[in-house]
């Protein structure tokens, strides 16, 4: 049995993103999503600083402080680019105008809760940025993550148990075991890792698992995680 | 208010703006920090700050310097973590009880701000329902959905950045660096634009991205 790295998890997210959508990327591991669309694959990327079409990262000697993406980085623009203020570009998020938001997350819930933004680190302070926007109203929420916490502890749970970002926000979830649909039934696994039973996935949940009449094998090409 | 709304420097900017102020700065993702501006403010010394940024702290912003000089009683931001390892200049004294931290989602604390300037006192949004960052708010239902009464953030003064500036007040901005800079000066009494340059004609209607009635003060930095 051989989990998929993060950056195969992203890869297996951004099969799912169709031609022409509206897509924003979470700041750390969801960005990747955009270096794995299908061939043929255009979309325009949202970074809800305001940059609607951003592109890749900016090479060393092109690279201008003042284009920037949500996490600071410092990118290009795509053909069709545009900018605008926060207000728009939230306006954008609320209004429903994104297709798909893809979000790390420290917990998911049967019922689609979805807990991302507030580890409850000890005296450090509180960080939400965009996410409580992104996660009450795009019109998918993906969620990319790790199925079990560093512990072993289960982070698909009955109820999370840190803050919640949003209610009832996540349709799908991506681990390194599982893709998981959140139904008005709870949990629906779409497909698992070959060598895993239903039984070790169940075991590694910490709310009842269903699975698809027509689960598939979770497989992604090798991508090597960089140093 | 003059017409002309070009000062010479960013201390002149800055006349006026007393105790107590509340202080939008704008700024998010490393463009569009008012640095020059912020860096006056400190040296003017007013205390008892309201600070309304995205981030009380950040790499590229000289944000804690005021809170360093113990200007700063309240920040009201979506992000208050500090990016190194040690607590930042905010999170050590909001530790200590020292100042108030009022955390927002991102596009309510923009939308708050523009609420302020176009006139409407608070609005119903469906983000942050069922969060601990909206308890205690009134909630109601609207068709299928929880909906969150969120008030209006109105400001003393808006300290922004700009690319270019014209004797009007008319601004441009490059890239990202537009971010919360628009709103921020409609909801100011005093909105204070640094600018890299002022430009020596107006500026195109068609390149205007902050109409000039809403600048009360620009002053070019570089």
């Amino acid at each position: 049995m051989t989990p998929l790295n993060r950056l195969q998890i992203t890869w297996r997210a951004a099969q799912d993103i169709e031609d022409g959508e509206v897509v924003n990327l979470g700041i750390g591991l969801p960005v990747h999503c955009s270096d794995y669309l299908r061939p043929g694959v255009d979309v325009v990327i949202q970074a809800e600083n305001g940059v609607i079409g951003a592109g890749p990262l900016a090479a060393h000697d092109k690279i201008d402080t003042d284009l920037v993406d949500a996490g600071s980085r410092r990118i290009t623009l795509r053909p069709g680019a545009s900018i605008v203020d926060s207000s728009w570009s939230f306006a954008m998020i609320r209004g429903g105008h994104i297709d798909v938001t893809i979000l790390g997350a420290f917990e998911v819930a049967a019922n689609g809760d979805l807990a991302n933004w507030d580890m409850r680190i000890a005296n450090r302070g509180p960080l939400v940025g965009g996410a409580m926007d992104l996660a009450a109203c795009a019109r998918a929420v993906w969620v990319i993550m790790e199925h079990v916490t560093r512990k072993g502890a289960p982070r698909l749970l009955e109820r999370c148990a840190l803050p919640l970002t949003a209610v009832r926000c996540v349709s799908r979830v991506y681990t390194d075991l599982a893709v998981v649909d959140v139904t008005p039934h709870g949990f629906l696994v779409r497909e698992i890792v070959d060598g895993m039973s239903r039984d070790e996935l169940q075991a590694k949940s910490g709310a009842p698992l269903a699975f698809a009449g027509d689960c598939k094998v979770l497989t992604a090409p090798p991508i090597a995680l960089p140093e | 208010m003059p017409i002309d709304k070009r000062v010479a420097s960013a201390a002149q900017s800055l006349e006026g703006v007393g105790d107590g102020a509340t202080v939008f700065i704008s700024g998010f993702g490393g463009a569009g920090f008012p640095n020059v501006l912020i860096r006056a403010l400190r040296e003017r010394g007013p205390k008892n700050l309201t600070l309304v940024v995205n981030s009380a702290t950040h790499r590229y912003s000289l944000t804690h310097e005021l809170i360093d000089a113990n200007l700063v009683r309240k920040v009201i931001c979506t992000a208050a973590r500090g990016h190194t390892k040690d607590p930042s200049a905010f999170e050590s004294r909001w530790m200590e009880g020292k100042i108030e931290l009022e955390c927002v989602p991102q596009g309510t604390f923009t939308e708050r701000i523009r609420a302020a300037g176009a006139g409407i006192p608070a609005f119903f949004t469906p983000v942050g329902f069922g969060t601990e960052l909206t308890a205690g708010k009134e909630v109601r239902r609207f068709g299928e959905r929880d909906y969150v009464l969120e008030p209006a953030i109105a400001g003393d003064l808006a300290l922004i950045r700009a690319d270019t500036a014209d004797r009007y007040g008319n601004l441009t901005f490059r890239y990202a660096q537009m971010n919360f800079g628009p709103v921020m000066a409609t909801a100011a009494k005093l909105a204070v634009a640094e600018v890299r340059a002022f430009a020596e004609e107006p500026i195109p209607h068609a390149q205007v991205q902050l109409p000039g009635v809403y600048v009360d003060r620009a002053v070019a930095v570089s």
